[in-house]
């Protein structure tokens, strides 16, 4: 490809994006030349381009294009329908353009269904023209909009007689004397609105109708003004190839490098015979850092330029009116950053316009303005960039958000209940995650904000949302002004430094053994900070270099309080050297996966250190995943873990005598402690009011007897819309360990017993407690008519036995088997069983092996239906599920689930039979 | 393969290769694919890396990702008294833009070797050898494996968990 056909395509694309955005304008503003003239005169230029560098097929579609647009010109009213075709034969230009771009050659095909159309349109005649289209984008009523065309006819006519004809050369000049005119005149007509006359104007009166046309001339053209002076001033710019600059980015780059490392070498020495021109080599340095910096600096509104575009698209697609407002675009960020959330911003408006925004009869209704608004907002603070969309639409449905957030399994019922309405409003940024009542073309997948999210986060960015129901929306989003170089913390943790970068952090905290130390719950290091509690990570546990034992190292160092999103979080360091300006080098494509850096870089003196992410970090911190776990999660040498002798997170409590006993943690509701005096008894059973319902007390212990004064924990477990509370004499501890249960005496409301922290402690059985509370419960919601037979495979003796009471209170009769091989032994000689209930993580052959070869053995096994049990649902084992016909997924503790995804295929082996 | 003309080596293509020793095995790299040989100092390791990643080191201002040729073909690393100060080399490859060191325990002179003295790879080397190597020349007293550089750097980090 030659230069001139580079040039060109450059060119044409910057000229047809703005076509783009002044035709959307002028659609509004029918009236205004300049905005027409500037259009007319962009394809023109690029129809005289065409025809120069020999490209037909553009060539033809610029003409007729022109045409039309030389039909305005001369009065012919723009009406939404010819807008769109316009808009549609730019969509047809850039398409070439872009195959020019790829191939080289103007791609073969014919334009003749636009060129024709556009033709048709131009050879009508402007009276019979008054297309009855509805004007969406316009702000007054719709059906007296044909009419200024048609009056400022002649003016436009004239006007464009006066002005010489477009041409490239001097186009600055001729703009700027109509501005002066039009401008001097329209205060002295001020007194009616520029809409209302324009409507009614008659051709008998042309002074009226001159001012009416004045005044929106005169708004746009002092905006066109401007542009004409950016433009003007073009002539002091050259082009300068982004491959040059990224390349002069990296010198300077490693300029700054070498400089540090003199100025590392100069604090060394006292010599100072050199240290007057290192300064000045370093303030040098600096200098030219900023100007190349400068260069790489684009006004974001090179990336909005698409959006008033895709707002009128999709106010015409979703029938909605919208007005997209936007300030600040000429705020400046560096080129790889406006790369970067180009595409999430307009996804985001496009969200707003249907998710945010109301329809136009659905705003009437609400009280509010018919014309919905998206509000873009840029601007700088501090060292970063904030950009807001908002849109004055119905708010974010929390309600259906946290329904949602329980139905997949995000989080529990109690979780999404005690979080604030801002956590809440983060769930859509959740993969998959949409509450739209109806896919439409424009979104309502579920896909996309977690995209938005973490291409905001992998330029260190953070995304915020305010919601106000019935009010609107408003996204914020955070960037750094650029990613190229970031102040950062120069640490040390173990024995190696690490950086954290700067805008993460907003305090350090000197921790020892004394008044300001690490405390822990459970084993997790927090922090007191100013009477609030600061979880913290060791960075080293972080990165599994301590050895699970780091307590001597945990007793003195810094703790780096950081903060990503809402997520504030102490990161526990050894050592805090100095901050550094330093230049981010990205990871070789080998270490990307790691969460926890962001990249690296050189110090002055000349070490590599790896940049930490807070992002990731933060991740780590919400996970709990600390020391040991994340080693062994994320170390190839580490062994594949034993799924068998999974650690369970455990609840502690005191009940009966003084003696330990636990019930697994995840299925738990809540955790109380009630007023003795809310305890009513009834029918000799005791009860409160909870939640607005009455709620039955079991005691854990026979031994323990409800206080009649002062507190009375509670252990709160519910299932669908019935709650029991399990009354204890004290909470203890949640702990997490490996259960290795010694199967119990022969009391129902015990599985066995277990060591936890070296306590010997009695592991519950709740399936003996649910009927004592409720006397239907143990029969289940939904008893099967007959008795059902079901295998339950799982390698761990624990959920054995935790799941055999819970189904059986189900109503099922159940086998178990401890491995795939034993399984396959049972369903063989035992034609009783209807239902396969296994763990799909075993060791040895898996839950997947086992369905396999049921599925590859005699029919009766080949179709039995088999419901997973699964630690993690990703989207590989979901997949796999599916191919081996697994009817159904249950998170592994789920007890609920698992119950009502049994009750699903009983319904459905019924209905099959009858 | 057969050696038809072991003494007249001069006539026919030749290609030359970077030695380098490893344990006890001689292996070559193409030498169009050899950047650098350099000693490698100050590597920094990086936490959770899969383990034929030793770290990063600076090399002339960039940043490069150092591979050790001992993990990576499943050897046990070489006994502590050369770990830290070590004599070890390091030897520059290049791959898709990016840098990397390739650790080995030294480096030998460039060999020009022809097609007479090139067999297949024997089949019962282990399969992880077999993958990395793409031939074997037979030189006086010992053999010397040609790797494929794009296989040696081609691993991922799925890879070398599952290895």
């Amino acid at each position: 490809m030659d230069d001139l056909l580079r040039e060109f395509l450059t060119e044409s694309g910057e000229h047809l994006d703005t076509v783009d955005a002044e035709l959307v304008r002028f659609e509004q503003d029918p009236n205004n030349q300049t905005i027409l003239r500037n259009i007319f005169r962009l394809v023109h230029t690029i129809k005289g381009t065409c025809g120069f560098l020999g490209l037909p097929r553009l060539e033809a579609l610029a003409h007729a294009a022109e045409t039309l647009m030389g039909r305005f010109r001369d009065g012919l009213p723009a009406t939404s329908e010819s807008v769109t075709l316009i808009l549609s034969t730019l969509d047809r230009l850039k398409a070439i353009l872009a195959d020019l771009e790829a191939t080289g050659a103007e791609p073969a095909g014919s334009d003749d269904d636009l060129i024709s159309e556009l033709e048709r349109m131009a050879s009508a005649e402007p009276e019979a023209a008054p297309a009855p289209a509805p004007e969406l984008v316009l702000p007054e009523p719709v059906s007296r909009e044909l009419k200024p065309g048609e009056v400022s006819l002649d003016d436009l006519e004239a006007a464009f007689l006066a002005a010489p004809g477009p041409s490239e050369a001097d186009f600055a000049a001729p703009i700027s004397a109509p501005v002066e005119a039009p401008k001097a005149e329209a205060p002295k007509v001020e007194a009616p609105k520029p809409a209302a006359p324009k409507a009614v104007a008659p051709k008998a009166e042309p002074a009226e109708a001159d001012s009416a046309k004045a005044e929106p001339a005169g708004d746009a053209e002092a905006v066109v003004a401007t542009e004409t002076t950016a433009a003007g001033s073009k002539i002091q710019t050259i082009r300068v190839n982004v491959d040059t600059l990224e390349h002069l980015m990296t010198m300077v780059s490693e300029l700054v490098l070498t400089r540090n490392q003199l100025l590392e070498i100069a604090r060394r020495h006292e010599d100072s015979s050199y240290k007057v021109p290192l300064q000045r080599l370093s303030h040098v340095t600096a200098e030219l850092q900023e100007g190349v910096m400068k260069t790489r600096m684009q006004p974001i509104g090179s990336a909005w330029q698409k959006l008033p575009r895709v707002v009128r698209d999709l106010s015409a697609e979703l029938g909605k009116q919208i007005d997209l407002v936007m300030v600040g675009a000429e705020t400046e960020l560096d080129r790889q950053v406006l790369e970067v959330i180009k595409d999430p911003l307009t996804h985001m408006v496009r969200n707003s316009a249907d998710h945010g925004l109301e329809s136009t009869a659905g705003r009437v209704a609400a009280g509010k303005p018919a014309r919905g608004t998206i509000r873009l907002a840029a601007y700088h603070e501090g060292g970063t960039i904030t950009i807001e969309i908002a849109d004055d639409g119905k708010g974010l449905d929390l309600a259906a958000i946290r329904k949602k957030a329980v139905e997949r399994g995000l989080a529990s019922q109690s979780d999404v209940e005690r979080m604030t309405d801002a956590q809440v409003a983060k769930f859509i940024f959740d993969a998959g995650f949409s509450t739209a009542a109806a896919v439409t073309s424009v979104s309502g997948r579920g896909v996309g904000m977690d995209v938005v999210k973490t291409n905001i986060e992998t330029i260190g960015g953070i995304i915020d949302i305010a919601t106000t129901a019935g009010r609107g929306t408003t996204f914020t989003i955070k960037i750094p002004l650029t990613l190229a170089i970031v102040a950062a913390l120069i640490v040390r943790a173990g024995e190696h430094r690490f950086a954290l970068p700067q805008v993460a952090v907003l305090e350090l905290v000197r921790v020892d053994a004394g008044a300001q130390r690490v405390e822990r719950i459970n084993g997790s290091p927090v922090l007191r900070l100013r009477e609030r509690l600061l979880p913290i990570v060791s960075l080293t546990g972080l990165l599994g270099q301590s050895d699970g034992q780091g307590d001597e190292t945990e007793q003195a160092g810094f703790v780096v309080v950081a903060q990503v999103g809402r997520e504030r979080f102490g990161i526990l360091v050894d050592e805090v050297f100095h901050t550094e300006e330093i230049v981010v080098k990205p990871m070789s494509a080998k270490l990307r996966h790691i969460p926890m850096f962001a990249g690296n870089t050189i110090l002055g003196d000349g070490a590599v250190v790896l940049i930490v992410d807070p992002n990731g970090v933060a991740r780590q911190v919400a996970q709990g995943i600390q020391g040991s776990n994340s080693h062994a999660d994320a170390d190839a040498e580490s062994e594949a873990a034993d799924v068998g002798d999974a650690k369970t997170t455990l609840l502690v409590f005191k009940g009966g005598q003084g003696s330990f006993k636990a019930v697994p943690l995840s299925l738990v509701t809540r955790l109380e402690e009630i007023e003795c005096d809310k305890v009513e008894w009834l029918g000799g059973r005791p009860l409160i009011q909870y939640r607005g319902r009455l709620m039955p007390l079991v005691p854990a212990d026979p031994a323990i007897t409800i206080r009649s004064e002062g507190t009375q924990a509670l252990v709160v477990f519910s299932d669908g819309e019935r709650a029991m509370g399990l009354v204890v004499d004290e909470i203890v501890d949640i702990v997490e360990e490996r259960l290795d249960i010694e199967i119990a005496a022969d009391r129902s409301d015990l599985i066995g017993s277990a060591v936890l922290r070296g306590r010997a402690t009695d592991i519950i059985n709740i399936a003996h407690f649910l009927p004592l509370a409720y006397d239907d419960w143990a029969r289940g919601p939904k008893k099967a008519e007959q008795v059902s037979t079901l295998l339950l495979v799982d390698d761990s003796a624990f959920f054995r036995d935790m799941l055999s009471p819970v189904l059986k209170a189900a109503g099922y009769q159940v086998i178990t088997a401890a491995s795939a091989e034993a399984a396959l032994t049972v369903l063989q000689s035992d034609a009783r069983i209807e239902v396969v209930v296994t763990d799909l993580e075993m060791p040895g052959r898996s839950g997947f092996d086992l369905v396999a070869a049921m599925r590859s053995a005699e029919p009766r096994l080949a179709r039995l239906p088999v419901i997973g049990l699964t630690g993690t649902v990703g989207a590989d084992v979901v997949e796999r599920a599916r191919s081996l016909a697994i009817s159904d997924l249950v998170a592994k503790f789920d007890r609920s689930g698992l119950i009502a995804a049994l009750a699903e295929i009983s319904a459905t082996n019924v209905s099959q039979a009858a | 393969m057969q050696a038809a003309n072991a003494n007249g080596a001069e006539t026919g293509p030749t290609d030359e290769y970077v030695t380098v020793y490893v344990a006890d095995t001689l292996f070559g790299l193409a030498i169009e694919r050899v950047h650098d040989v350099f000693v490698p100092s100050g590597v920094t390791p990086v936490p959770l890396a899969p383990s034929e990643i030793v770290g990063l080191l600076n090399l002339r201002g960039r940043v490069v990702t150092a591979v050790c040729l001992r993990r990576r073909l499943g050897l046990p690393d070489a006994v502590a008294q050369d770990d830290k100060a070590s004599p070890k080399m390091a030897i520059g490859l290049e791959q898709t833009g990016e840098t990397f060191a390739l650790v080995v325990d030294g480096v030998g002179e460039v060999l020009r070797l022809g097609a007479d003295s090139r067999e297949a790879v024997p089949i019962n080397l282990d399969p992880r050898w077999r993958n990395l190597a793409t031939c074997v020349h037979r030189l006086d007293g010992r053999l010397l494996v040609i790797l494929d550089v794009d296989a040696l750097l081609g691993f991922s980090a799925a890879g070398a968990k599952a290895a």
